[in-house]
């Protein structure tokens, strides 16, 4: 497995190389500034993390670090934990009684896991789209203006609401009816309105916990050209079981899995972490091919 | 092609897919659900019934209209006089103030259960609140008059020993449970989902509750508030020992006042005679409470239907 330093080596010395291995779907990653990313200080820095749920060891010992202003794909088989890791960032764990988070999560410089950090002020730096879309029955503008109400942001509400709505590319489909009720719109259009609703709090970072598995082909390329979009201004981070998905949209993918200890405990673990591109064509590790070839072939 | 296929051919061994003879359990036990259905339709209509003919009769000897304006309540005085605002005020008093406490309370203490507090603490206080609801009202009538009246002179109220403010405040309590135990069922309906999306947004508890729980369990909330509002208006014992017997038009909370119940159970234990008009009132009276909640009934069920929130 190669840890954050390696690889930046790795990138600096050779990246004609290897940008020139890149599969069609990966190609258009070749812009110059995803590889100057590698340069900029990550966002997490993530170091023996571990997750418990009761006596459950959920996720083990994950050490990676994730890159700034890229996306990020977590990968896996169903059950390894990639929900339960990227609840980690969001201290989303919190609200999972039996959770147990052991590890240290850096957030730029700070201990996310800190005693003197308050869950709060994190969740409104680091956002959250979740698998099935769950707008609040409530209106769309009241969706979107959620985020800054409670965060007593409300000059300029009706500026924050368009503007949310326009980089979740959903204004011009809404515009004329933002006072009806979000569970009127089709599932891709929720989902963009989940979107807009986690643009408007202004976050760092957005986490996306498998936003389109439960979307139609045209509204999960949608969110995918969304997540090219957001990627210039925002980290992100993304869950998908769509390997295709992870090769189209993710600068760096992590692949996880599971072992099965002898009392037949499941248990997660990172089996490896690299540039996309490595992971599904030259990939270190033979589960990740295993899994990569399995799901491609 | 087997035997059985060849035989179903010919139609010799057709199975019948009629009925293989009549089945009696199954009849029997038909029956007896719906006897057990219509036993308290027949109920309902039974009570309308005598509640219906004895007030019919009533309304022959006293005008409908001085009965629904008159402000004097004096059915034994002479010269009697039957004007039912003073028991309807009196009634609508105690609402309010049982009001006064069960919104609140009713709803704070469902929100506590279920979005503040830890599995430990609700296994000890939901079972307190089923405590609470099984209560006989007797008990609350006489708490309210034995010792809230008193506590509520003791600092300083100059209170009657049966007032209108000490009863409606007990029946409020009374209905603490109801309010709350409905409203936290609807809680609990609210998907997890809304919840983890709202905190994923950096909303407080509070704001997560007040925003979120609390819209999308709207339905709920206003379904227990309806169902105490009736029970506080139809509520008898606690009104009768705690807030009297006198029929008046008072807004002042530390007198006491009959409502339409109290009128109802004083005068039906008492020995008026078996159709005379005293006892005729009973009845008149006995359908305007009736009228009450049904109007209360039909304006939930619209009321519940309109703000149903769909989660999908
Ligand atoms: N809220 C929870 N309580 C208890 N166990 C959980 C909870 N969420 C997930 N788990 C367990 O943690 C493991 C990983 O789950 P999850 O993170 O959802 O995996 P993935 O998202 O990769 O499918 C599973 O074995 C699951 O049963
Ligand atoms: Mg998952």
């Amino acid at each position: 497995m190669l840890k954050g330093d390696d690889m930046e080596t790795a990138q600096a010395t050779e990246p004609a190389v290897r940008l020139d291995r890149v599969e069609p779907a990966i190609a258009d990653r070749s812009d110059p500034a995803a590889v100057a990313a590698v340069q900029v200080p990550p966002v997490f820095q993530v170091t023996g993390l571990s997750v418990t749920y009761g006596s459950h060891l959920a996720l083990a010992d994950v050490t990676m670090d994730i890159r700034s202003k890229a996306v990020t794909a977590f990968i896996g088989p169903s059950g390894c934990g990639k929900s339960t890791f990227i609840r980690c960032f969001n201290r989303l764990n919190d609200l999972i009684p039996s959770a147990r988070v052991t590890g240290q999560v850096l957030y730029h410089e700070d201990d996310l896991y800190s005693p003197t950090v308050d869950p709060v002020e994190v969740r409104k730096l680091i956002g959250m789209v979740f698998q099935k879309p769950n707008p609040f029955p409530k209106s769309i503008y009241d969706n979107v203006a959620f985020g800054p109400r409670v965060l007593r942001r409300k000059d300029e509400l009706d500026g924050r609401v368009e503007m949310a709505l326009r980089r979740a590319a959903l204004w011009d489909e809404v515009k004329d009816r933002l006072k009806t009720n979000a569970l009127s719109l089709s599932g891709g259009q929720q989902q963009r309105l989940c979107i807009a609703r986690c643009l408007a709090v202004e976050p760092d970072v957005i986490l996306m916990d498998e936003p389109a598995s439960a979307l139609d082909p045209i509204s999960t390329s949608a969110i995918e050209d969304l997540m090219h979009e957001l990627k210039t201004d925002y980290t992100i981070v993304v869950v998908t079981h769509n390997m295709q998905q992870a090769a189209r949209v993710a600068e760096m993918t992590a692949f996880f899995s599971v072992d099965v200890g002898e009392d037949g405990q499941r248990t997660g673990v990172l089996v490896e972490y690299d540039e996309t591109q490595t992971i599904f064509t030259t990939p270190a590790d033979p589960r990740t091919e295993g899994y990569v070839t399995g799901r491609f072939g | 092609m087997s035997t059985r296929d060849v035989e179903l051919l010919r139609g010799d061994a057709r199975p019948s897919l009629g009925s293989s003879g009549r089945r009696w359990g199954e009849d029997g036990i038909r029956a007896l659900l719906l006897v057990c259905a219509c036993v308290s339709v027949l109920t309902t209509l039974g009570i309308i019934i005598a509640l219906v003919q004895p007030a019919i009769e009533f309304f022959r000897e006293v005008n409908l209209i001085d009965f629904i304006t008159g402000t004097r309540w004096a059915p034994l005085f002479k010269p009697s006089s039957f004007g039912v605002l003073p028991l309807i005020s009196a009634t609508l008093l105690l609402t309010f103030w049982a009001a006064v406490i069960f919104i609140p309370f009713g709803l704070g203490t469902a929100i506590f259960l279920s979005e503040y507090a830890r599995p430990g603490v609700r296994r000890v206080l939901k079972p307190a609140l089923e405590i609470l609801a099984g209560i006989p009202t007797v008990v609350f009538g006489f708490f309210a008059l034995v010792f809230f009246t008193p506590f509520l002179q003791d600092i300083g109220l100059g209170l009657e020993t049966f007032n209108i403010v000490g009863a409606g405040v007990v029946i409020g309590v009374m209905l603490i449970p109801t309010v709350a135990s409905i409203s936290e069922d609807a809680m609990a309906a609210v998907p997890q989902d809304l919840r983890a999306g709202a905190y994923a947004l950096g909303a407080t508890r509070f704001h997560v509750a007040t925003r979120v729980v609390v819209p999308s369990a709207f339905s709920g909330i206003i379904a227990s508030y309806i169902l105490a509002i009736s029970r506080a208006i139809g509520e008898t014992v606690i009104a009768l020992i705690a807030a009297g017997t006198i029929a008046r038009i008072t807004f002042n909370p530390e007198e006491g006042a009959a409502s339409m119940a109290a009128f109802i159970a004083a005068t039906g234990v008492g020995d008026v005679p078996t159709g005379s008009i005293e006892y005729k009132t009973i009845f008149a009276v006995g359908l305007t409470l009736f009228v009450f909640t049904l109007v209360m009934n039909i304006f939930s069920t619209r009321l519940v239907r309109r703000y149903r929130e769909v989660y999908e």
